[in-house]
């Protein structure tokens, strides 16, 4: 008994160093911003900060962040599902839904600076697109009595990032429409059911928690993009990571407790989609196989 | 069951495979505008990139922090993952766990934190993108990591391999070298072709603490020049395509999963 509990503890030696390692490069930064929101100017302890956060200015910029996210999460994940279900069901060739999957590992992982600039010479002002659609069929994007486009805006930032939100969904919900039994669908059919009625009562009900799991991490993907909207945006449009960047890499006189403050809001944020996401995690794994 | 494919399925592939192409195509076209006249063709912007050395000073650097964190996440990662695997099977769910948090951490909150926490420790770590950077990056590499890892082991018998290796007399170090790593190559290689396509995208942290990498980079000639800039995105996207369909390469016949690096 006695033996049998030292070799434990020795056991656990092995994990010191990874435990070790997550503490100092992962915990310990995490608590820091944590604590740092809590703390003024002098690190006494204050709300001051978690007040600020209050200011019009920085409301603003997490309903810009948290409508960009829900915008591109919504939108993606219609046309992923679209997409990937074209791509799985009966009739479409196999080498199709293998494309596709190499297809969006890869695109899923373009992003940051060269994707801001492929949008940018894409649907700028002097884009490929933009002059394509001007001398073709006359439309003119950034006519201010038009479409009135521009990439450096909310929109602009929208179409990007569905450049990687529509591909993540694919990939995670490809697995869940591979669950749907073609038996289920036959069994309706032989039952009387038109395509509405399975889609209605069979299908979606089974895809619907990975389906909002997936957009939840979609929500995630987009709430915490720095790199793609500042370079499009030059940083102007003002979501909350660009705010937070600005305190490091602009002018602005530095506050860092108010920078630890945004940060922890969008810890917030993400913690609470975390909460709803793994309970749909867990029932969405009842299909899979 | 159907013989042809529907229509419908035909219109929506054709737009998943607008959206992903066009960009691609108007970034080439762009990159073979002349300077001087807006209009094709030239190839000076490509020319213009590879003569800048700050390309390739940047495009080293990043380079080397790719294989630095790779080296480090395996020698972190596989022995951790696999005495969990062999000896405490309990604790496979905490590392998952952990394996969630950067989802909740991001990296402008990670850098945040990093910045304030290691103010005023030597220069040879806070200023030092072989420190700093790479400590950082580690942490970012380590879900996918960890996801390969964990799917490479659970496809081994980990315990009939250990005691076999041992009952023949081999040292704990030769077991790991010999018989555990050859058999979760693929799992150690996709891993780290993923933190490969990390590193060579990670504009955040980079830029916060104000280190000049191969993204930092690219962002500079962005806001500088248009069209060597198309001609450096183009590049920058190679990198991934290479990094990605290596993943793919070693990761035939095993089941496929959910990869994305995500550095937006």
């Amino acid at each position: 008994m006695k033996l049998g509990r030292r070799r434990l503890s020795l056991v656990w030696l092995g994990t010191v160093p990874f435990f070790l390692y997550t503490l100092f490069f992962l915990f310990i930064p995490a608590g820091n911003v944590i604590a740092g929101a809590f703390k003024d100017t002098h690190d006494h302890w204050s709300l001051t900060n978690i007040h600020d956060l209050f200011q019009t200015q920085y409301i603003n910029a997490y309903k810009t962040s948290i409508e960009i996210s829900l915008v591109t999460a919504l939108i993606g994940g219609a046309l992923g599902i679209a997409i990937a279900y074209a791509a799985i069901r009966d009739g479409t060739p196999r080498w199709v839904r293998s494309g596709m999957t190499t297809f969006s590992g890869v695109a899923a992982n373009f992003g940051g600076i060269p994707l801001a600039f492929a949008f940018i010479a894409t649907l700028g002002s002097v884009g490929i697109v933009t002059q394509f659609l001007d001398n073709v069929f006359g439309i003119n994007l950034y006519s201010p009595t038009g479409v009135n486009f521009q990439i450096w805006t909310k929109a602009g930032v929208e179409v990007t990032y569905l450049y990687f939100q529509m591909p993540l969904m694919i990939l995670v919900i490809a697995p869940a429409i591979d669950g749907l039994r073609r038996e289920w669908r036959e069994a309706a059919s032989n039952l009387g059911a038109s395509s509405w009625q399975y889609w209605r009562h069979v299908g979606l009900p089974i895809l619907m928690p990975s389906i909002l799991g997936a957009m939840i991490l979609l929500f995630g993907n987009s709430f915490a993009a720095y790199a793609t909207a500042y370079s499009l945006t030059s940083g102007a449009l003002p979501l909350v990571p660009i705010v937070i960047g600005n305190f490091y890499t602009g002018d602005v006189l530095s506050n860092p407790h108010l920078a630890q403050a945004l940060a922890f809001g969008m810890f917030v944020v993400l913690a609470a989609m975390m909460l709803l996401y793994l309970p749909l995690n867990r029932r969405a794994s009842r299909w899979t196989r | 069951m159907r013989k042809h494919i529907a229509p419908t399925a035909v219109l929506w592939l054709v737009i998943g495979a607008a959206y992903f192409f066009i960009p691609l195509l108007a970034t080439f076209l762009f990159s073979l505008r002349k300077a001087s006249t807006g209009h094709c063709c030239s190839l000076a912007a490509y020319g213009t990139i590879v003569h800048n050395h700050e390309f390739w000073s940047t495009l080293r650097l990043s380079f080397q922090l790719s294989l630095e964190t790779i080296a480090i996440s395996l020698v972190l990662f596989v022995p951790t993952v696999y005495w969990v695997h062999l000896k405490l099977p309990r604790l496979r769910p905490v590392l998952a766990f952990f394996a969630l948090i950067p989802f909740v951490v991001p990296p402008i909150v990670l850098v945040v934190g990093l910045l304030d926490f290691y103010k005023g420790t030597p220069q040879w770590y806070y200023g030092s993108p072989y420190g700093f950077l790479a400590t950082a990056y580690v942490i970012l590499a380590f879900p996918y990591m960890f996801f390969s890892l964990d799917a490479g082991f659970r496809a081994i018998d980990v315990h009939t391999l250990t005691e076999a290796s041992q009952s023949l007399g081999a040292s704990w170090a030769t077991t790991m070298l010999r018989v555990i790593l050859p058999n979760i190559r693929a799992a150690a290689l996709g891993g780290a072709f993923l933190a490969l396509a990390i590193v060579m995208g990670e504009f955040t942290i980079a830029s916060l603490a104000a280190f000049h990498t191969f993204p930092t980079f690219i962002q500079y000639v962005n806001e500088t020049q248009a069209y060597p800039a198309a001609a450096v995105s183009l590049m920058s996207f190679g990198i991934t395509w290479l990094a990605m369909l290596a993943l793919l390469f070693v990761g035939r016949g095993s089941r496929s999963r959910v990869q994305v690096a995500g550095a937006h």
